[in-house]
């Protein structure tokens, strides 16, 4: 068992964990019943896929500068998931398209009434 | 290393298209946007599971540039989605 091969397996297996995430977003994509429950769908596990994936790429490449790359672009995925989807969840709350009768709060709505732009 | 390559390519396949049907399905833009997002990552998946496999980084500076591009276009149809009148449901 050397350090090689090692690494190797680990990749392997975090390849399989990511892909089959991303298999488990898309089926909660499709499942789940309104806008804002597929947008948990789609954000979270997908992030955590794409992050195991880097992440057994860095262990296949195994050099420095791949490295860096593949963190930056992991870390661009974590700074770009949240403030795609709170854009999203924004929109959709301001057009109407979110149930305000199934929220258990609703903290936005005297804000949104407040501001008079809806 | 092979048997790897197949099942996460047959598993990132089987997310696609699933996430295909939610695009095709709707019901709204916002719908469409959330699972185009979410295809994006699969893409940018892929590219991972193909460099990892074949172990080269050629295909790394594409993975940034899909994702940023992705996020860019996520943003901008959200910010200028109106009042849905394409909306299936109605």
């Amino acid at each position: 068992m050397n350090w090689h091969l090692i690494a190797d397996v680990v990749a392997g297996v975090l390849l399989l964990a990511g892909a089959l995430l991303s298999l488990l977003a898309a089926v909660g994509l499709l499942r789940f019943p309104d806008l804002l429950a597929r947008m948990h769908a789609g954000a979270k596990p997908q992030v955590l896929g794409l992050l195991l994936i880097l992440v057994a790429v860095g262990l296949r490449l195994r050099s420095l500068h791949d490295i860096g790359l593949l963190l930056v672009i992991g870390l661009a995925q974590l700074l770009i998931v949240p403030v795609a989807a709170h854009m999203v969840g924004r929109s959709a709350y301001r057009t109407g398209e979110v149930e305000r009768d199934d929220l258990l709060t609703d903290e936005l709505s005297p804000a949104v009434d407040e501001s008079g732009d809806d | 290393m092979s048997a790897v390559a197949w099942s996460s390519a047959a598993l990132l396949t089987a997310a696609a298209i699933l996430v295909l049907v939610r695009v095709a399905r709707g019901p709204s833009v916002l719908n469409r946007v959330v699972a185009m997002e979410v295809l994006v990552v699969i893409v940018v998946s892929g590219f991972g599971v193909e460099a990892a496999v074949n172990r080269h980084a050629t295909t790394l500076p594409i993975l940034a540039v899909v994702s940023l591009v992705g996020f860019v276009g996520a943003v901008s149809v959200a910010r200028f989605a109106a009042p849905d009148e394409w909306d299936d449901r109605t």
